[in-house]
């Protein structure tokens, strides 16, 4: 009988059965369906900003010409350009780096990295990523209804700003954005109450919370990131449903409402959300470069603690995406003092990743090409941070292209990098077969360097005064708007390869090495086999 | 005892100097973007100059502080790749290094704080002495004007479409009628908006100011150069966001004079208009005489 019941246990469903997928509840099948629907929709996401560096590769409208072609909001007028804008932003934040950081290695990897058999509510994690699709079927569907007049789609910015997204959008496509954004954030507070639950209750007997490995106590500073500011955006969206469509006047000021009061909410949630997007990045990137260094990591604690300390910090800043607004002097000069103190954390974490190299044996493996590229353009992006945080210097740079630019850096090559980075660096643990290297390589030298051909000449139109969200610019700023188009046609090229590497490593098949990666990789994700079996540690493992 | 920090920001400066010159380039009409540029544009306001002095020390170290990281970066990938060094020391901590990394930054935040602040307040805080009041309205799309303190009729400046563009205006930045304001006058300017938010941006001037419906928001400038200047909405406003920029005149006090006791007048003054067209065209054969 139990033995029976043991092979019923170890028999993993056949692929095809689309109960496995549907139904799962298993962390593995869970996080692999998050990281495919995160390739989905950053194939969609990319292209809306294909779109856009089309429209801005010279002067005058090239896409967004007004025509009617019947393509919706895809090649429609310049209301349909601020759609494009505002649904690569909510698709690449919600739908794309989110499900693959948290969703995607989360999942994956969490409970094999702290040596448990699955997530704690494993039926929570199957509604957690199946409510995404729903979602972003909502979000894509704003996209074709109505949204300003008969406009179609929601073209106010990803911040949803109103009066823009209430009174300025009298279409159903807010409506749709609103719902779909209440989903979203219902999953991503489902999988946030399910990790913490896991992190604090699973691990293996020994791993105490101080031998953690970097990437779960990245993921678990995350999780509480998004449990504490989720509801806030919540609230703020719901408050936007009721003025839109129940008389409500909360931040309508003709009913004594605010609009800067919607500021403040959103970017409470949103300040908080760029480093839900970036932390499990540097778990990422931290365990990599240990692996291939052949070395500890640098300062584990100082490691740990220093993203616990850019999460709290993270809910102190908000108001530096709001110093135009006309705040009151003292209020921004707290917010500069503040926000300036984020970059000594930050700094704590690019010298340790290099004193972990430091000394170390390395290897130039695909994944380690990432990290390395990875922890450059984020020093990029974080010293333009700097110069933003300060509101004096801010006062010529807020809303221009230089913010585009920073932010880019942070995510375009920060956030990104370290999916990409992570991705090499398990997917062999997660599909069981080899990848070409030379092929993953080339996509790393396209990727590098026309993601900075894109995004470093924004620095300069951005100086020169070029404000973002523009379908349509000043002659002067020609140049560099061409030259950053031209870049996107080079990523372009990595991404082909990217979509080469999984294409040849699903012809070839060759089987993967429980450990590809020798001596440095020490996480106990390594000491299973490539895949994993459908479920490990029925045993659970004991930390020294 | 030497004013030793006043020194590094000199020599900072004169670093950042050598850059902007080339950056800004030095053929930078000001009040308009240049292509191919690199840096900021030319400042006519005090609070620009300000702002492009601090942007130029910030540079110099954020651009130190880069090359360091890439430095450091290159030795290890060179000193310590499998092939120069074939077995790994062991260390993980060193507690001196760890308090310097992080001391250190916290020093460079303390000297970019020390310009930063008074900068805050010198733009914030709007000066007693003031020539006048101006009051910017945002409306989708375009901007309107009033000059409460000299009863001119509010009016409004659009932009001039691309087919009615005449020779000297800029597709794009052109209006049909602009701001004017007398040169080296203080002016408190209040920013409003009649739907949306939008944003009253004039990079030459360092001036950028939310216009928000139901809230008056104020900023001040001061423009020391005469000439045409030209910002655009820098705050996402709908579909034609792109498309109701700034124009503003700076002109001697005795034109501006002129020009508002026309415009007092009549609203529609022709006189006024023609004030401002003989002026545009004055300055621009200046100009032509210049090159």
């Amino acid at each position: 009988m139990s033995a029976d019941a043991a092979t019923h246990d170890d028999h993993t469903p056949s692929m095809w059965d689309w109960r496995r997928w549907v139904l799962s509840t298993n962390h593995k099948d869970i996080g692999t369906m998050y990281l495919v629907f995160a390739i989905f929709a950053g194939i969609i996401g990319g292209g809306l900003s294909g779109l856009i560096r089309w429209e801005l590769m010279e002067p005058g409208l090239q896409v967004f010409t007004g025509e009617d072609t019947g393509w919706g909001a895809l090649f429609g007028n310049a209301h349909n350009y601020n759609v494009v804008t505002t649904m690569h932003a909510l698709i690449m934040i919600f739908f794309m780096v989110m499900p693959a950081m948290i969703g995607g290695f989360g999942n994956w990897f969490v409970p094999l990295m702290i040596g448990a058999p699955d997530m704690a509510f494993p039926r929570m994690n199957n509604i957690s990523f199946w409510l995404l699709p729903a979602s972003f079927a909502l979000a894509l569907m704003s996209m074709f209804v109505p949204g300003a007049g008969a406009d179609l789609g929601f073209g106010g910015g990803w911040v949803l700003y109103p009066p823009l997204s209430t009174s300025g959008h009298n279409g159903p496509a807010m409506d749709l954005l609103i719902l779909s954004l209440h989903i979203a954030g219902v999953s991503s507070i489902l999988g946030a109450i399910n990790f913490i639950t896991t992190i604090f209750n699973m691990r293996a007997p020994g791993m105490t919370i101080h031998k953690m490995p970097l990437f779960v106590w990245s993921v678990l500073v995350t999780v509480f990131l998004l449990l504490l500011s989720l509801p806030v955006l919540a609230g703020a969206l719901t408050m936007l449903l009721t003025d839109r469509n129940f008389g409500t006047a909360f931040f309508a000021p003709e009913g004594g409402g605010d609009p800067v009061m919607y500021q403040h909410l959103f970017w409470f949630f949103g300040h908080p959300e760029v480093y839900i997007l970036i932390l499990p990045g540097f778990g990422i990137v931290s365990h990599i470069v240990s692996t291939f260094s052949r070395k500890p990591i640098f300062g584990y604690l100082g490691m740990a603690y220093a993203m616990v300390a850019i999460g709290f910090i993270g809910f102190i800043v908000w108001a530096h995406h709001m110093y135009t607004v006309g705040m009151p002097v003292d209020l921004k000069a707290y917010f500069v003092a503040a926000t300036m103190v984020i970059a000594v954390p930050t700094g704590i974490k690019i010298f340790s990743w290099i004193a972990t190299m430091w000394g170390g044996s390395i290897e130039f493996r695909t994944p380690m090409m990432w990290a390395i590229g990875f922890i450059f353009l984020f020093t990029v992006g974080g010293v333009t941070g700097v110069v933003l945080a300060n509101a004096g210097v801010d006062q010529a740079l807020h809303d221009t292209y230089y913010v585009v630019a920073h932010f880019h850096y942070v995510l375009s090559l920060g956030a990104v990098f370290a999916i990409f980075a992570g991705w090499y660096y398990w997917f062999e643990k997660i599909f069981g077969v080899k990848y070409n290297s030379f092929l993953a390589r080339a996509q790393f030298f396209f990727f590098f360097i026309g993601a900075n051909v894109i995004f470093f000449p924004q620095h300069f139109l951005g100086l020169n005064g070029m404000p973002r969200r523009y379908v349509d610019y000043p002659d002067a700023f020609e140049f560099w708007n061409a030259v950053s188009s031209w870049g996107y046609v080079i990523m372009l090229v990595g991404m082909v390869l990217f979509f080469a590497v999984l294409i040849d490593a699903m012809i070839r098949r060759r089987k993967a090495d429980a450990n590809p990666w020798g001596e440095g990789a020490t996480t106990l994700e390594w000491t299973l086999s490539s895949p994993p079996p459908f479920h490990q540690f029925s045993e659970l493992p004991k930390i020294k | 005892m030497p004013d030793l920090y006043g020194e590094a920001m000199r020599f900072l400066t004169a670093l950042a100097l050598t850059w902007t010159t080339f950056a800004a380039g030095a053929f930078a009409t000001p009040g308009q973007p240049t292509d191919g540029a690199l840096g900021l544009q030319p400042a006519v306001t005090p609070i620009m100059e300000d702002i492009v002095s601090f942007h130029n020390i910030l540079l110099v170290i954020i651009t130190v502080i880069t090359l360091f990281v890439m430095g450091l970066l290159i030795y290890v990938m060179i000193r310590y790749n499998r092939k120069a060094n074939p077995t790994p020391s062991k260390f993980s901590h060193n507690t001196l290094l760890e308090v310097v990394w992080t001391a250190v930054p916290v020093l460079i935040l303390i000297g970019i704080a020390i310009p930063s602040f008074p900068l805050l307040y010198k733009q914030d805080v709007i000066p007693a002495e003031i020539d006048f009041t101006l009051k910017a309205t945002g409306n989708q799309w375009n901007w309107s004007y009033e000059y409460p303190d000299h009863e001119v009729a509010e009016y409004f400046s659009n932009m001039v479409e691309d087919e009615d563009l005449e020779p000297g205006q800029l597709r794009n930045l052109s209006v049909d009628y602009p701001l004017v304001v007398p040169v080296n006058a203080t002016v408190r300017l209040q920013v409003t908006a009649s739907d949306v938010i939008h944003n009253w941006a004039m990079p030459a001037f360092g001036t950028k100011m939310d216009a928000i419906p139901g809230r008056i928001n104020e900023a001040w400038f001061q423009a020391t150069q005469e000439g045409v200047y030209y910002g655009q909405c820098s705050e996402l406003c709908g579909l034609r966001h792109a498309f109701m920029p700034i124009e503003v005149h700076v002109v001697p006090q005795d034109v501006f004079d002129a020009w508002i006791a026309a415009k007092a007048e009549d609203e529609y003054s022709e006189a006024a208009d023609a004030i401002i067209a003989e002026y545009s065209a004055a300055r621009e054969t200046r100009l032509a005489q210049l090159d």
